[in-house]
C-alpha cells in the first residue's frame, strides 16, 4: 500500500509584529509575548487536512484513509516544536523539527535548501503545501524556491482547489485583477492565501494527541547536508543593517460637532477633487 | 478564576476561549439582531469534540461528567448564551436516553449526539403546563407495532432545527403524575411538524418551536424505559442538567463584569476615569463576589452529581437559582455602570440582561425550584 | 533580532534563535561580538558582469506600470555605477508596445517572441530569463514583485543560484563597494533592513508595484527599434508544466482594490458587516472602493480581495479614508504611502492618527453618515 504523503511546511514566527528597536541595545522590544504559528500556515495545515479528507471520502483509488498522511514540518529553533504540536491538534497525523545551530541565519534559498532535503528523505511526497508568506520575513520567496531546487510545479496564492486526484491538481490562484486555474501534474508544491479556508478550531482528541505526539528532530547530519547549502553559510543575502524607519507627520485634528467634522472633511474632499 | 483544573479540564476550556473568540464573539450583535440560528458554530462545536463530553466512552464519547459540561456551557456563554443554550439543550434532549435508555436505543441515538452530527430537543411543556408538568395533554395511544402521538409543545429550545426529540406523552391519563411516558421522536416522522419560531426577548439566535404531533406514528421500540416512568426520567434529567444553567447564568455574567470593568477602566467623567470612583468600585465588587459564588456553587453541585450521588435536587437547584438570580443583578449593573451606552445597542450589554432573564424561568423557575428545596429540606432537613 | 542573547552566569550565551542579523555587534560596549566564518570566504571575481537589467512584465501584451517604475529606479543605479540599462521582455505579441519603455530611460531591450510564452508561466518564462541573464551577465536585475514576479523571480535567483531579495523600499549603490544595497522593511514595516548579495551575481531584487516613482527621461521617437535585440529560443525546450483551464476576470468580488484612487476602509470600530454598507455608499460617492483591516475580514463581515495590510493588498490610492481603524502596525504596512489619509475613530490615542493627514476623533456613525448628506446634496 502506497502512502499519499501531503506536506505543510510551518513557520513559528514572534507573536506580534509591534515592535521597535530599543536605539540603546540595538534589540527588539516587542509588544505581546511569546511565538505562535505563522497565521498564513494555518492556512495551508487546514488546507492539507481538509485535502486527505476529501481524498479519504470520495476517491475512489484511495481505499481507507490510512493511505493518506499529513506531514508537517519546520525549520527552526527548539521551541518551533510548539508551533507544531498544534498542528497535530487541528488534523497533521505527524510532525517533524528541522534543527541545528548550522541552520541559524539562513535566508529564503538556505531555507529552501533544506526543506528539500527533508521532502526528500520523507519521500513520496505528492503535495507540499506553504501559506503565501510569513509574518516575519514576509517575501514569500522560500515556496518557489523549493519547487526550483525538486524541479516541481509551483501555484502560488491559491483561492480554492477545485480538484485533486493522486497524480493532478487543479487549483484557482488570485492574480492582481483576475483569478487563473491552472492543472498540473503532481508533485507539486503551492502556496494559500486567507479565502481559501477557515482554519478549524483543535478538538479535544487533537489536542490530546498533540500533548503525547513524539516530534523527531532532523539535524545536518540526518538530513545529509554541507554546511554550505545550509544556514548563513548557504545564504546568498545577508542583511547588514536594520533600523527603525522615521516616521515625520504632522495630522491635522479636525474638532467640533460630527456635523462641523463631516461639514470641514467635505470641503477637503472637495478642495482634493475627490468630490 | 478557576483553579485545579485537570490538564485535559483546561484543554477544554481552551478549545471554548477560541471558538468564542474567533466564532461567537464577532457574530453575536447580528446573530442577535436578526435571529440567526448558529448553525456553522455548533459544527465547529461537534468538530472539537465537545459534545462527546454529555457521552460516556462506549458509546464514542469522552464524556466523564457534568463539570466539564458546565465548563464548555460557562464559557461558551461568555460569547452568547443562544449558542450556550444551542449545545446545553442538546445534551439534555439525550439525557433521557442516557439516563434510562436500553441498550439498543442507547448504542442507536448516543454516538449521533457525540459526534455533533444531530443535534436533540426535549420536549415537555405545553401551553397549559409549564411549571405545573403534570399537566401536560399530549396523548400517547398504543396502536399495533406504534404510538400515536397527539398534541402540542410549546416553547421548546432547538425546535426545528434538531432531529431527535424525547417527547413527554400520557399514556394513561387518568393515572396523573405516573401516567406519563417518554418517547425517542425523529424528525420527519409522519404527523411531526413545527410551529412558527417564537420572538423573543433574548437568547435570539436560540430556535425556539412549537413541536405539533397530529397522530404522529412513533415505533414502539422507542418509548424511554417503560410506560409511567416519564415524570421520573423528567426528574432526573433535571436534577443533571440544572447546575449547567446554572452555568450559563455565571459564563454571561462573567462576560458583562468584564464588559463593564473595561468601560469603567477607559469612561473619564469629571477629569477621572470612573473606575476610580467608590460607587462603581464597589458595583464591581459585589459583581465578582456573587460571580465567584456562583461558579463555585455551579461547580460543586456538578461534581457532587458526578460523584454518584443520588440526591442531588437540594443543590443542582439552589445552584441554578442562586446563579440565575446573580445574572439578572450584575448584568443590570454592567448596564448601570455603562449608564446611558448600556441602554444602547452598539454596546454588547443590554443584549446580555435581555438574554439573562430566561435563565430565571426555564428548567424550573426560581420559584419552584425554592419549592424543591424547601421541601428537601422539611423530608431530610438542612444537613 | 530574535531576543538569542541571554546572560547567564554572568556571560552572554547566544542561542539557536539567532538569524545573524549583526545589530549586537554595533552595540556591544565591549566589541567582543563577531559573526565567524564570513570574511573567511574568498571573494569571487565578478568583474565580467556589468550593467542593470529590468524585467519587463507584460499583462495582454502591455507592458505593466511596475516595469516603468523599475526601469526609472534602474536608471538611477546605472548611472550611479556608469554602466547601460537594459531590460528583458518575454511574450507573443509585444514587438509593437516596447516604445514607451524606451523613454523611461532604456538603453537596450532584450526581447524574446514566441507563442509558447503566450501566457505568463513561471518554468518556461524563468528558463529565458536565465538564458538571457547567462549570456548577458548583468550585475543587477530587478523585477516587480506582482503575484507573477513573486513566483517567477525567485525561481530564477535558485536557477543561477544567486541572492533575490523581495518587495525592496529602497535601492542605492554603495559608492565604495560598487555593490547594490537593498532596503526592505520587515516585521510589519516596523524595521528595516538593508541587505546586501554576498558573494553572487546577479544581484537581484524585486520591488512592489507603486512604490517607485516612473519618470519619463526621453522623447518618444522611433529609433528605439534598433536598441531592441531579438533573442532566439528553441521552442522545443520550453515545454510548460502548467496548463491554464480557466480565467477570470473581476467581478465585485474578484475586485483589485489597488486600482482605485480613493478607498474608504472600515475597521473592527464598525462592528458588524452590514455597517459596510455605509461605507460601499460613501466610497461610490467618491468614485472610490471598499477596503478593510484584518479584523473585518477576519469576522466574516467582507472578503479578503478588501483587506488592506501586511497580509492583504498594499494600497496608494489619492485618498484613504480610514473609519473605525485603529491603526495596527500591519495595517498602517498596507497604507501608509497613500497620499492624503484621513482617519475617524473614537479613541483619539488610536495609533492610525500618527500617520493621518486629517483626524476626526468621533463616532464614524454620526460623521459619516452627515459627510454622505453633505456630498449628495452638494453642499
Amino acid at each position: 500500500m502506497v502512502k499519499i504523503k501531503i506536506i505543510v511546511c510551518i513557520k513559528q514566527v514572534p507573536g506580534s509584529t509591534e515592535i521597535k528597536i530599543d536605539p540603546e541595545t540595538n534589540t527588539l522590544v516587542r509588544e505581546g509575548a511569546g511565538n505562535t504559528i505563522n497565521p498564513f500556515d494555518s492556512y495551508a495545515v487546514e488546507e492539507g487536512v481538509r485535502i486527505k479528507e476529501m481524498l479519504a471520502s470520495k476517491d475512489s483509488s484511495v481505499e481507507s484513509d490510512t493511505d493518506v498522511e499529513v506531514i508537517t514540518i519546520s525549520m527552526g529553533p527548539p521551541q518551533s516544536e510548539e508551533a507544531l504540536r498544534e498542528t497535530i491538534s487541528v488534523g497533521a497525523d505527524r510532525a517533524i523539527l528541522l534543527s541545528d545551530r548550522a541552520f541559524a541565519g539562513a535566508d529564503t534559498w538556505a531555507t529552501a535548501n533544506t526543506l528539500a532535503r527533508a521532502v526528500k528523505k520523507i519521500g513520496s511526497c505528492r503535495l507540499i503545501i506553504f501559506g503565501k508568506q510569513t509574518l516575519d520575513g514576509d517575501t514569500g520567496q522560500v515556496g518557489p524556491e523549493f519547487a526550483n531546487r525538486l524541479g516541481i510545479p509551483f501555484i502560488g496564492y491559491v483561492s480554492q482547489i477545485l480538484e485533486i486526484s493522486k497524480n493532478k491538481i487543479k487549483a484557482k490562484r488570485l492574480m492582481e485583477d483576475r483569478y487563473e486555474t491552472i492543472e498540473v501534474r503532481l508533485p507539486a508544491a503551492i502556496s494559500v492565501a486567507k479565502d481559501i479556508n477557515v482554519p478549524r478550531v483543535p478538538s479535544l482528541r487533537g489536542k490530546m494527541k498533540a500533548k503525547k505526539v513524539d516530534i523527531p528532530v532532523w539535524d545536518m547530519k540526518y538530513l545529509e547536508v554541507c554546511e554550505d547549502e545550509v544556514g548563513l553559510s548557504g545564504s546568498f543575502t545577508q542583511v547588514i543593517k536594520i533600523f527603525t524607519p522615521q516616521i515625520k507627520h504632522e495630522v491635522k485634528i479636525i474638532g467640533g460637532s460630527s456635523e462641523e467634522q463631516a461639514g470641514e472633511l467635505y470641503h477637503k474632499l472637495k478642495e482634493l477633487n475627490v468630490v | 478564576m478557576r483553579h485545579f483544573l485537570t490538564e485535559e479540564q483546561q484543554m477544554i476550556v481552551d478549545i471554548c476561549r477560541q471558538i468564542v473568540e474567533e466564532k461567537i464573539i464577532p457574530q453575536r450583535a447580528e446573530m442577535d439582531e436578526n435571529e440567526i440560528f448558529p448553525t456553522d458554530i455548533l459544527k465547529e462545536i461537534g468538530k472539537s469534540d465537545l459534545f462527546r463530553l454529555f457521552i460516556p466512552e462506549e458509546y464514542e464519547g469522552m464524556g466523564t461528567g457534568i463539570f466539564e459540561v458546565c465548563l464548555v456551557t460557562e464559557e461558551l456563554s461568555r460569547g452568547d448564551l443562544s449558542v450556550a443554550t444551542s449545545y446545553a439543550a442538546s445534551g439534555l434532549g439525550f439525557l433521557p436516553i442516557l439516563i434510562s435508555g436500553s441498550e439498543e436505543q442507547k448504542k442507536k441515538f448516543l454516538p449521533l449526539l457525540a459526534s455533533g452530527e444531530k443535534l436533540a430537543a426535549f420536549g415537555l411543556t405545553e401551553s397549559e403546563a409549564g411549571s405545573d408538568v403534570s399537566g401536560i395533554r399530549t396523548t400517547a395511544v398504543l396502536d399495533g407495532s406504534s404510538y400515536i402521538l397527539n398534541g402540542t409543545k410549546q416553547w421548546i429550545t432547538n425546535g426545528g432545527e434538531a432531529d431527535i426529540y424525547t417527547i413527554l406523552a400520557m399514556t394513561n391519563p387518568e393515572k396523573g403524575a405516573r401516567g406519563a411516558s417518554a418517547f425517542i421522536v425523529e424528525k420527519g416522522a409522519e404527523g411531526f411538524s413545527f410551529g412558527k419560531k417564537e420572538n423573543k426577548m433574548g437568547m435570539r439566535a436560540s430556535a425556539t418551536r412549537e413541536l405539533i404531533f397530529t397522530n404522529c406514528k412513533v415505533p414502539k421500540e422507542n418509548i424511554i424505559s417503560r410506560e409511567g416512568m416519564g415524570f421520573i426520567i423528567a426528574m432526573k434529567t433535571f436534577d443533571r442538567s440544572r447546575p449547567a444553567i446554572g452555568a450559563q447564568a455565571v459564563g454571561i455574567a462573567q462576560s458583562a463584569l468584564e464588559e463593564a470593568l473595561n468601560y469603567s477602566k477607559i469612561r473619564k467623567q469629571f477629569g477621572a476615569v470612573i473606575s476610580s470612583f467608590q460607587a462603581i468600585q464597589h458595583m464591581l465588587a459585589d459583581m465578582a463576589i456573587n460571580i465567584e459564588a456562583a461558579r463555585s456553587l455551579v461547580y460543586y453541585a456538578a461534581k457532587v452529581i458526578d460523584s454518584g450521588d443520588k440526591n442531588v435536587s437540594r443543590l443542582s437547584s439552589m445552584a441554578k437559582v442562586f446563579a440565575s438570580d446573580m445574572a439578572m443583578k450584575v448584568t443590570n449593573d454592567a448596564i448601570q455602570i455603562f449608564g446611558g451606552y448600556g441602554y444602547m445597542k452598539e454596546y454588547p450589554v443590554e443584549k446580555m440582561m435581555r438574554d439573562a432573564k430566561i435563565t430565571q424561568i426555564y428548567e424550573g423557575t426560581n420559584q419552584v425550584l425554592r419549592n424543591v428545596i424547601a421541601l428537601d429540606m422539611i423530608k431530610r432537613g438542612v444537613l | 533580532m530574535y531576543d538569542a542573547i541571554k546572560i547567564t552566569g554572568g556571560k552572554a550565551v547566544i542561542d539557536e534563535s539567532c538569524i545573524f542579523c549583526g545589530a549586537c555587534i554595533e552595540v556591544c560596549k565591549f566589541k567582543s561580538i563577531k559573526i565567524v566564518g564570513l570574511d573567511e570566504v574568498k571573494e569571487k571575481d565578478f568583474s565580467s558582469y556589468s550593467g542593470v537589467c529590468v524585467f519587463l512584465e507584460t499583462n495582454n501584451n502591455k507592458i505593466i506600470d511596475v516595469s516603468y517604475e523599475l526601469i526609472s529606479a534602474a536608471r538611477v543605479l546605472a548611472d550611479e555605477l556608469g554602466v547601460l540599462l537594459s531590460a528583458v521582455a518575454i511574450g507573443c505579441g509585444l514587438e509593437n508596445n516596447l516604445g514607451e519603455a524606451f523613454e523611461y530611460g532604456l538603453d537596450r531591450l532584450y526581447l524574446v517572441e514566441s507563442p509558447v510564452f503566450s501566457a505568463n508561466f513561471d518554468d518556461i518564462f524563468a528558463k529565458a530569463l536565465v538564458q538571457v541573464i547567462s549570456k548577458y551577465k548583468p550585475e543587477i536585475f530587478l523585477a516587480g514583485a506582482t503575484s507573477f514576479g513573486r513566483t517567477l523571480i525567485p525561481r530564477v535567483a535558485a536557477i543561477l543560484n544567486t541572492g533575490l531579495t523581495a518587495d525592496c523600499t529602497g535601492l542605492e549603490i554603495d559608492k565604495q563597494k560598487k555593490i547594490l544595497l537593498q532596503t526592505r522593511p520587515t516585521f510589519g514595516g516596523n524595521i528595516l533592513a538593508t541587505i546586501i548579495t554576498k558573494n553572487s551575481r546577479p544581484q537581484m531584487a524585486t520591488v512592489r508595484p507603486h512604490v517607485m516613482e516612473k519618470k519619463k527621461i526621453r522623447e518618444a521617437n522611433t529609433d528605439y527599434r534598433e536598441k531592441i535585440e531579438c533573442i532566439d529560443v528553441d521552442e522545443t525546450k520550453f515545454k510548460t508544466k502548467y496548463k491554464l483551464v480557466n480565467v477570470e476576470k473581476e467581478t465585485s468580488e474578484n475586485i483589485n482594490i489597488t486600482d482605485y484612487d480613493v478607498i474608504v476602509s472600515g475597521g473592527r470600530g464598525l462592528g458588524s458587516g452590514d455597517k459596510f454598507a455605509m461605507l460601499k455608499e460613501l466610497a461610490e460617492l467618491l468614485g472610490g472602493v471598499v477596503g478593510a483591516s484584518r479584523a473585518a475580514v477576519d469576522s466574516g463581515w467582507i472578503s479578503y480581495p478588501h483587506q488592506v495590510g501586511q497580509t492583504g493588498k498594499t494600497v496608494n490610492p489619492k485618498i484613504y479614508i480610514a473609519c473605525g481603524i485603529s491603526g495596527a502596525i500591519q495595517h498602517l504596512a498596507g497604507m501608509q504611502t497613500s497620499d492624503i489619509i484621513v482617519a475617524i475613530n473614537k479613541d483619539p490615542g488610536a495609533p492610525i492618527f500618527r500617520v493621518a493627514n486629517y483626524g476626526i476623533v468621533g463616532d464614524l456613525f454620526e460623521v459619516v453618515p452627515k459627510l454622505i448628506n453633505r456630498i449628495k446634496s452638494g453642499k
